[in-house]
C-alpha cells in the first residue's frame, strides 16, 4: 500500500479530494469540448480541409515529375549553369517520357504549366509530342533537335531542370510581379506584364477609402442613435438594420439604377440643368461605382459596433467636462472620441477586413478600374485556369485577413462580436 | 429631444446642422434600397423612370415584371431552390452551432478563445477563397452540381453567426437557474428542456435567422459548387446583372425587400422579448 | 407550407438520389439563351420525341466549360456527358486528355449522299490545332454592329472606322480579352491580314496593337458577356460593338433594334461538341451525337439563330427563319457575300501566347 499524508482531504469513498476534484473538472472539461466538437469536425470537412487543398495548389508542381518521370531524374545531373546542352541520356529520358505521356494524351498538361512560365513551351511539347513517336533508336539528341530548333536553346533545358521538383516557388513570383530568370534568379516580371502588385495595392487603398468613408459617415449616425432616448433611437435603428438584411444583390442592383448613364441620378441632374444631356456622369463601372455601392452595403457593419461602444459611455462624462469649462468642441474631441476608441477599431478592422474579400459588388460594378483581386482570382479558376496562380493570389489575401482578424481578436475579442 | 436652454446660437446653428447630415446620411442608408420599388412598376424595359411615371400616367406603369418573375418556370425553380437550401443549411447551422455555443460557454472549455476563433472563420475568409476551395474539394468527393453540396458549403457558412448569437444570449445567462431546476429534482434533460432553451431560444432564433439570410443571400459559392439545377434567385440576379438587365430583377428585388422587411420585424420582436426577460431574471 | 415542405424533401431526396433514375439523363453542357433554346429546338426536342428512354439536362454553364471539365476529370467524377465549347477551349482539352477522341466515320452520320462526315464537314474543322476530340456544328463569327442612327453621311464600313474617333465619335465595345482585339487593332494600323500573327510574335508588334487600341481605350466599354453588346447598342449606350454575329442578327431582325451589321474582318470561329473522357454511358452519347451532328440537324438549328453550319451537305438546306420567315442563308457569317475578308483565327498562336497576353492585355487594362 502506498503511504499518503494523513493531511489530505478525502471524498466519502477515500480519494483524495484533489484527484477527485481533478476527475470531475477533466470530465466537464471532456464534455464542453465534445459539445463542440461535432461542428468543429463538420467545418474540418466542408470549409478547412477545402481551403488547405487549395492552397497547396499555389506550390504543388507534381505535375511535371509525374509526366515526365526519367527526365526530371536525369536532367539532375546536368551542369544548368554551364551553358551546354544536356547529353544524350537526358534527351533519351525526354524522348521516352514524351512518347509515353502522348500515348496516355497528358502531354498537353506540361506544355501548359511550362507556358506559364516561358511562352511558347505548349506548341513546343505538342509538335515534339507528335514528332518524337517515330523516333525509336539512337542518336536520340539528334532526331530531337531536328524536330523543333526550340530544343537548342538551353533556356528551356534550364527551365525543366528548374520546375523538376515536387513544389515549384513561380506562382508566388507571379502574384508578386516577379518570375525567375533564364539563370534561376528572382526577377521583376517585364513593365508591361506587371499587374498583381498594382491590384493588391489598388484592393488595399479602396478598402482603406471605404473604410474611412464608412467611418466619416457611421460616426455621426452612431452618435445621434446613442444620445437619443431609446425609443427614438430603436426607431432609427430600423433604417440601419434594413440596409443590413437586404440582399447584397438587391442593393448592388439599386446602385445600379441610380448610378448609371441612363440611370435616375443623371436623369436627375440632366433635369436639373447640373449636367447637360451629352454629358452625363460615369459614375458607375469604374472606381466610383465600387467605392459607393461598397461604402453603402458596408456601412451598417460600422456603425452597429461604434454605437454599442458610444451606448456605454456615460453623459455624465461630457457634462463633466462642460463643467469644467472646456468647449463643446473640445469636450468632444478630448473626452468623448477617445472614449470610443474601441468602438473605431472594431468597426474599421471590420470593414476593413470585409472590403478586401469582397468580390461580387466589384465584379457587377468595377468595370475596368474598380475591381479587387478577389475578382482576378475568379478569373483565373475559371477562365484561364491557371490554379496555382490563383491559390497563390489567395494565399496572399487570406495571409492578409487572417493577420487583421487575429488583430480583431486581440483588439475586440471574437466573442465579443455582436450582430445586430 | 428638446434643444438645451443654455444653447448659444452657435451651438443651435451647429444643432442643425448636425440633425441635416445625419438625416442626409440615412437617406444615403435607405433611398437606394426604396427606389427600386416605383421602378419596379416601370411599363417600359428600362431601370429609371420615364416621363409617363413621374407625371402618374397609368399606362406609365405595369406590373408585367411581377408577371413574369411568377410565371417563368426559371425563376420559380429558382426560388424553390432558394428556399430548400436556405431551410436545410439552417437546420444544420442552427443545430451544430447551437451545440458548440453551449460547449464555449462553459467556463470549462479549454482553449476557448483560439477555437471560437476557428468557429467563427468562415465568416471572415473573403468567399471567394471558400467557394475557390469547396469547388475543388467537393468536385473530388462528387458534391458539386448536387443541392447536397451547396446545402452543406451553406451550413458551413451559416455556423459563425449562430455560435456568435447564442453565445452572446448565454454570457448574460444565469447559471444558478439550472442549478436551481437540478437541486428541485430536474434531471438534466429536463433542465435543459425546461429552462435553457426557452432562455436562450432567442438567441437561437435570431442566429438561425441570420444563417438562414446568409444562405438565402449566398451567390459565390452557389456559382461555383452549383450547377444549372442548384439555381437559386441571387445566381439568376447576378447573371441577370452580367447579362441581359431586365426589370424582372427589380421585381424579385423588391419582393426581396419586403422578406427582409418581415425578418427584421421577427428580430426586433425577439430582441424585445429578449429584454423582458433578461429584466426579470435580473430582479 | 405542407406542400413546401413536400417539395421541399421531394428535391433533395432527388438531389441525393441523383443518378439512380430510370431513365438515362443525358447532361448537355451549353451556352444557354438563345444559343441553347436552338439546340434544343433543333436537336433536343426530335431526339427525345424519338427516344422515350433519354432524358436531357440543359446546363448552362459553358462558360466555365473547360475548368470545370478539368476539375471533373482531375477529381476522376464526371458528370457531364457532352459539352458545347469553341475550338480553341477544345484543343486544350484535348491536349491535356480531358475528353475522348473521335473517329468521324465511325461516330458521325454521312452526308444524305453517301460523303462520309470527314469529308462533309468543312476542311479541317475536325481537327482544329491538329487535334482529333472536336466535333463542330456552327461557324460563327464575332464581327461588328453599329447603330444605323449614329451617323450622318457615312456609315462605318471597315475595321480602321472602328479606330477612327473623329468620323465615327462615340462610345465602342469591345470584348474583354486580347483575342481579335489585337488582330483588329493591327489590321486598322495597315498590317495585310495574312501577317498579323507574324507581327504579333515580335515584341515590337504587340507595342504595335496596344499602341493603336490605346487611341480608343478611353471610348471603349469592355463586355464579357454574349448578351452584353446587343443591349449595350439598343440601349445606345455605344454607337458600334464587336459582338457574336447570331446576337446582332436576332436584336436586329427579331428585336427591330437601329442596329446594322458590318462585316469587314469578321473573326470566324468554331463551336462544337466535346466528350468528356470517363463519361457514364459513352454508347448513349454517341447514339445522341450521331443525331444531333446530322446535315439535316445542322440545317436545322440555323432556323433559330444566324449561325452557318459547319457541314457542306446542310448549306442548301438552310432555309428560312422559323418564326420571321425571312431566308437565312444572307445572314449566315459564311455567306459569300460576307467573307470578303476574313480573320483566320490562330489557335496554336494563341495556346502558346495567351496566358502572356492576357496578363499584359490585364496591366494595360488597369491603367
Amino acid at each position: 500500500m502506498t503511504q499518503v499524508p494523513s493531511d489530505v482531504i478525502r471524498t466519502a469513498d477515500g480519494t483524495p479530494l484533489r484527484l477527485s476534484l481533478q476527475r470531475t473538472q477533466f470530465q466537464s472539461r471532456l464534455r464542453a469540448l465534445m459539445l463542440v466538437l461535432p461542428l468543429l469536425a463538420f467545418l474540418t470537412v466542408t470549409f478547412i480541409l477545402p481551403i488547405l487543398d487549395m492552397l497547396y495548389r499555389s506550390i504543388d508542381n507534381r505535375i511535371v515529375a509525374s509526366i515526365l518521370p526519367q527526365t526530371t531524374v536525369t536532367i539532375q545531373a546536368w551542369d544548368a549553369q554551364g551553358g551546354e546542352l544536356p547529353d544524350e541520356a537526358v534527351f533519351e529520358a525526354l524522348v521516352r517520357d514524351m512518347q509515353a505521356a502522348f500515348k496516355d494524351k497528358t502531354l498537353g498538361r506540361v506544355g501548359r504549366r511550362l507556358n506559364y512560365e516561358k511562352p511558347g513551351m505548349s506548341s513546343l511539347f505538342r509538335k515534339s509530342g507528335r514528332n518524337t513517336r517515330k523516333i525509336t533508336e539512337a542518336p536520340f539528341k539528334e532526331q530531337l533537335l531536328a524536330i523543333d530548333k526550340r530544343w537548342h536553346d538551353v533556356s528551356v533545358w534550364r527551365l525543366i531542370y528548374r520546375e523538376s521538383g515536387a513544389t515549384t516557388s513561380s506562382y508566388f513570383l507571379a502574384s508578386s510581379d516577379l518570375r525567375l530568370n533564364d539563370q534561376g534568379e528572382i526577377a521583376r516580371q517585364p513593365e508591361p506584364r506587371r499587374i498583381y502588385v498594382t491590384l493588391f495595392y489598388r484592393t488595399l487603398w479602396m478598402s482603406l477609402l471605404i473604410t474611412a468613408l464608412c467611418l466619416l459617415l457611421g460616426y455621426p449616425v452612431s452618435y445621434l442613435l446613442a444620445t437619443l432616448p431609446l425609443r427614438t433611437s430603436n426607431l432609427l435603428m430600423i433604417l440601419v438594420l434594413l440596409p443590413f438584411w437586404t440582399s447584397l444583390l438587391v442593393r448592388t442592383t439599386s446602385w445600379i439604377a441610380l448610378l448609371q448613364t441612363q440611370g435616375v441620378l443623371n436623369d436627375l441632374l440632366v433635369f436639373i440643368g447640373l449636367v447637360p444631356e451629352d454629358a452625363r456622369l460615369q459614375m458607375i463601372y469604374n472606381k466610383t461605382g465600387t467605392l459607393v455601392a461598397m461604402t453603402h452595403i458596408l456601412l451598417p457593419f460600422m456603425i452597429l459596433p461604434l454605437y454599442s461602444v458610444m451606448k456605454t459611455i456615460p453623459a455624465s462624462y461630457m457634462q463633466a467636462a462642460r463643467s469644467l469649462g472646456a468647449s463643446p468642441f473640445t469636450a468632444f474631441i478630448r473626452v468623448y472620441v477617445p472614449n470610443t476608441v474601441p468602438g473605431i477599431g472594431a468597426g474599421c478592422i471590420l470593414v476593413f477586413i470585409l472590403s478586401i474579400g469582397y468580390y461580387i459588388t466589384p465584379a457587377l460594378v468595377g468595370g475596368r478600374t474598380g475591381t479587387f483581386i478577389s475578382n482576378f482570382i475568379a478569373v483565373h479558376i475559371s477562365e484561364s485556369l491557371n490554379w496555382g496562380l490563383a491559390a497563390a493570389l489567395g494565399a496572399i489575401l487570406l495571409a492578409v485577413v487572417l493577420v487583421l482578424y487575429l488583430l480583431y481578436d486581440k483588439i475586440v475579442g471574437v466573442s465579443n462580436m455582436r450582430l445586430g | 429631444m428638446a434643444l438645451p436652454v443654455h444653447f448659444s446660437s452657435l451651438e443651435k446653428g451647429w444643432y442643425y446642422v448636425y440633425r441635416g447630415i445625419c438625416a442626409a446620411i440615412f437617406v444615403f442608408l435607405v433611398a437606394p434600397i426604396f427606389v427600386i420599388v416605383p421602378l419596379s412598376f416601370n411599363a417600359l424595359p428600362y431601370f429609371t423612370f420615364s416621363p409617363e411615371m413621374l407625371s402618374f400616367d397609368p399606362a406609365g406603369y405595369s406590373t408585367q415584371w411581377y408577371r413574369e418573375f411568377f410565371t417563368e418556370d426559371s425563376w420559380q425553380r429558382a426560388v424553390q431552390n432558394s428556399f430548400v437550401i436556405a431551410v436545410f443549411a439552417t437546420l444544420i447551422s442552427t443545430f451544430l452551432g447551437t451545440l458548440a455555443a453551449l460547449g464555449l460557454s462553459r467556463s470549462q472549455m479549454p482553449f476557448k478563445a483560439a477555437f471560437m476563433a476557428l468557429l467563427i472563420s468562415p465568416m471572415i475568409v473573403p468567399l471567394i477563397i471558400s467557394a475557390a476551395g469547396m469547388y475543388f474539394f467537393y468536385t473530388r468527393i462528387g458534391l458539386t452540381s448536387t443541392h447536397l453540396g451547396v446545402i452543406l458549403a451553406h451550413a458551413a457558412l451559416g455556423t459563425p453567426f449562430v455560435v456568435i448569437t447564442v453565445t452572446a444570449t448565454l454570457t448574460n445567462f444565469d447559471h444558478s437557474l439550472t442549478r436551481a431546476a437540478a437541486s428541485l429534482g430536474a434531471s438534466p434533460v429536463q433542465t435543459f428542456f425546461k429552462v435553457t432553451v426557452p432562455l436562450i431560444l432567442p438567441g437561437v432564433v435570431s442566429g438561425a435567422l441570420f444563417a438562414f439570410i446568409t444562405s438565402f443571400d449566398e451567390v459565390v459559392v452557389v456559382l461555383f459548387v452549383g450547377s444549372v439545377e442548384q439555381r437559386t434567385i441571387p445566381w439568376k440576379m447576378f447573371s441577370g446583372i452580367r447579362e441581359e438587365i431586365r426589370p424582372t430583377i427589380l421585381a424579385v428585388a423588391t419582393l426581396l425587400v419586403v422578406i427582409s422587411i418581415l425578418l427584421l420585424t421577427v428580430l426586433e420582436l425577439l430582441r424585445r422579448r429578449n429584454e423582458r426577460l433578461h429584466g426579470l431574471s435580473a430582479q | 407550407m405542407k406542400q413546401f415542405l413536400r417539395a421541399a424533401v421531394v428535391s433533395v431526396g432527388a438531389a441525393l438520389l441523383a443518378g439512380n433514375s430510370l431513365a438515362t439523363e443525358l447532361t448537355i453542357v451549353s451556352w444557354g439563351g438563345a444559343y441553347t433554346a436552338s439546340q434544343q429546338k433543333a436537336y433536343h426536342d426530335p431526339y427525345v420525341a424519338n427516344n422515350p428512354g433519354i432524358r436531357i439536362i440543359n446546363d448552362d454553364s459553358g462558360a466555365e466549360g473547360l475548368a470545370k471539365i478539368r476539375a471533373q476529370v482531375e477529381a476522376d467524377n464526371v458528370t457531364w456527358d457532352l459539352v458545347d465549347m469553341v475550338a480553341s477551349d477544345a484543343i486544350i482539352a484535348c491536349d491535356e486528355g480531358l475528353v475522348e477522341e473521335i473517329d468521324p466515320d465511325t461516330w458521325l452520320a454521312p452526308a444524305p449522299d453517301g460523303t462520309p462526315a470527314s469529308q462533309d464537314f468543312f476542311a479541317g474543322t475536325l481537327n482544329p490545332g491538329g487535334t482529333n476530340c472536336f466535333i463542330p456544328s456552327i461557324v460563327y463569327s464575332t464581327t461588328f454592329g453599329y447603330r444605323t442612327d449614329a451617323f450622318q453621311d457615312k456609315q462605318p464600313a471597315t475595321i480602321a472606322d472602328v479606330f477612327d474617333l473623329e468620323t465615327f465619335p462615340g462610345k465602342r465595345a469591345l470584348q474583354k480579352r486580347p483575342i481579335n482585339n489585337l488582330e483588329w487593332a493591327l489590321i486598322a494600323d495597315g498590317v495585310a491580314g495574312d501577317k498579323v500573327y507574324e507581327v504579333l510574335s515580335t515584341p515590337e508588334g504587340v507595342a504595335r496593337a496596344f499602341a493603336k487600341l490605346d487611341t480608343i481605350k478611353d471610348h471603349v466599354i469592355w463586355w464579357a458577356e454574349g448578351a452584353q453588346p446587343p443591349q449595350l447598342l439598343a440601349d445606345g449606350e455605344v454607337v458600334m460593338a464587336s459582338a457574336y454575329n447570331g446576337r446582332l442578327f436576332s436584336a436586329i431582325a427579331e428585336k427591330n433594334q437601329p442596329i446594322a451589321m458590318m462585316w469587314d474582318w469578321q473573326a470566324f470561329d468554331l463551336d462544337g461538341w466535346v466528350v468528356p473522357k470517363g463519361v457514364k454511358d459513352l454508347g448513349a452519347v454517341k447514339a445522341y451525337l450521331k443525331f444531333a451532328t446530322d446535315t439535316q440537324r445542322l440545317a436545322d438549328q440555323a432556323k433559330y439563330i444566324s449561325y452557318g453550319p459547319a457541314r457542306h451537305s446542310s448549306g442548301p438546306l438552310v432555309g428560312n427563319h422559323a418564326e420571321l420567315g425571312i431566308d437565312m442563308k444572307p445572314h449566315m457569317p459564311t455567306n459569300k457575300n460576307n467573307v470578303t475578308s476574313v480573320l483566320n483565327f490562330d489557335y496554336v498562336w494563341w495556346a502558346d501566347h495567351r496566358a502572356e497576353l492576357d496578363e499584359r492585355f490585364n496591366a494595360w487594362l488597369a491603367k
